[in-house]
């Protein structure tokens, strides 16, 4: 298998980011492509695997980024689909509320609770999680704010009695509540260990005035942002190609100084030879394509913009329910299972 | 669901119903590698309405065939995807923890020669 004569490789691997516009920003894709020259562009897996690398950058509690090299933008898309819009997660979903004498109206506080985020592990389909808000302001005693915190897990289901229509029932048979648990949710190994909670103690839910009470129940369940955006596991999730900035010609002393003083994220550094100065490229991941290096006559021949097609910096942004690697995870595993 | 005719297996347009973009470019980029297609694409009849049409044709081979062993490839890639990924992430947290250890013990070391002074 032969190479790409270099400026066809350019094409084909690159997006040169002119002046004015990008250009060759498609993928070339077709198996039968470059089939005049004698190339194969017709990709395998084993070639796939052999080149595909993934690199860590950043590693926290709530966000990561890395870099996936060797990978079409199509899939890097799909990902970053799934990560947004088709991930699982908890969130409150139905409220029933017993009492509420403050100034938010019930639909407005159900809205608020369903943004609330809440922090588990994967959760069953069949769980329902059950939260309890009692929060009362006594006459006399000032205003109180109330914060997530306030919401209390009930591992037991439901506390509220329904009412039954049957006059006649047993008075000593169990009172019917909203949810039937057959077990106490605390036996569940992994509950024990996390027990549910908002994920941050300190989001205002509402405020109340002397006199006020909520009494409320909350259930959550499992679905998907489709549905609605309370369901996203990610705050955002999002990737760029590398940039890659590429001195055409040696640029010198004034010129060289000139550069580095336009650029707005240092990306040029001056070396100092016996003779004079040229400026060299110190930091290309941090172009953020603004062009200024570009910007003026003549700038560009000297100076080229490109970003690599095949190499993706990935950034994703958790809510908490999930750190970060076990969403990206979760993402390539629904992609796997939708091709099944 | 299919569309094709009885005669011709090697050309067909597929329906899938519930399904948008995320779906549709991959399997269209896979199908695309395949040297045995010479025409493939998707198209969103309506983007109010969750279905896609993607239409296949090959040099010979009957449609479906081809459409299954793309979805496979995709499938073995993403796997690939995942166990690379799984692999960097535990060796950076590795690496970090041997650096917090280095950042210790260069720490307690600092200590330990004040101390003796």
């Amino acid at each position: 298998m032969g190479q790409l004569p270099p400026h066809l490789e350019l094409q084909r691997s690159r997006v040169s980011c002119n002046k004015d516009a990008p250009i060759h920003t498609e993928s070339i894709q077709y198996s039968g492509a470059y089939a005049s020259m004698g190339i194969d562009n017709s990709s395998r897996l084993d070639r796939f695997s052999n080149n595909f690398r993934v690199e860590v950058v950043r590693l926290n509690e709530d966000d990561m980024e890395f870099d996936m090299i060797g990978i079409d933008a199509a899939i890097a898309n799909s990902f970053r689909r799934i990560l947004i819009a088709e991930l699982p997660k908890m969130a409150i979903e139905k409220v029933l509320i017993a009492n509420n004498t403050s100034i938010i109206q019930d639909e407005v506080l159900a809205h608020r609770l369903g943004l609330v985020p809440i922090q588990n592990d994967q959760p069953n389909e069949k769980n329902t999680i059950v939260f309890k808000l009692h929060v009362q302001c006594k006459r006399g005693s000032p205003r109180i704010t109330v914060k997530s915190d306030a919401l209390k897990w009930l591992p037991n289901g439901s506390e509220l009695v329904k009412e039954t229509r049957n006059a006649t029932s047993d008075s000593s048979s169990k009172p019917e509540t909203y949810t039937y648990f057959c077990c106490s949710q605390e036996t569940i190994p992994e509950f024990v260990k996390n027990p549910i909670i908002p994920k941050y103690p300190d989001i205002i839910i509402a405020k109340l005035g002397p006199g006020q009470e909520i009494e409320l129940e909350a259930y959550a369940v499992k679905g998907i942002r489709k549905t609605h955006a309370k369901w996203s596991p990610v705050a955002t999730a999002w990737y760029r190609m590398l940039p890659e900035v590429v001195l055409l010609e040696d640029i010198e002393d004034d010129l060289a100084e000139e550069l580095k003083s336009k650029c707005p994220v240092n990306l040029f550094d001056i070396e100092d030879l016996g003779k004079g100065r040229r400026a060299t490229v110190a930091r290309p991941r941090a172009c953020t394509l603004c062009r200024e290096c570009i910007r003026g006559d003549d700038w560009e021949k000297r100076v080229a913009l490109h970003r690599v097609k095949d190499h993706f910096i990935f950034t994703i942004e958790s809510t908490g329910a999930l750190p970060p690697e076990v969403l990206f995870t979760e993402a390539v595993k629904i992609l796997e299972d939708t091709n099944a | 669901m299919e569309h094709g005719s009885f005669t011709d297996n090697s050309a067909a347009t597929f329906s899938l119903t519930d399904e948008d973009h995320t779906i549709a470019n991959t399997v269209r980029f896979t199908l695309n590698q395949d040297p045995r297609v010479t025409f493939c694409g998707y198209s969103i009849p309506h983007p109010s309405e969750a279905r896609v049409n993607i239409r296949v044709q090959t040099t010979g081979d009957p449609a479906r065939e081809v459409l299954k062993d793309a979805c496979q490839n995709l499938m073995l890639m993403c796997r690939h995807v995942r166990c690379t990924f799984d692999k960097a992430v535990e060796d950076f947290k590795a690496s970090n923890a041997v650096k917090a250890m280095k950042i210790d013990s260069q720490d307690s070391s600092g200590d330990d020669s004040e101390e003796s002074e």
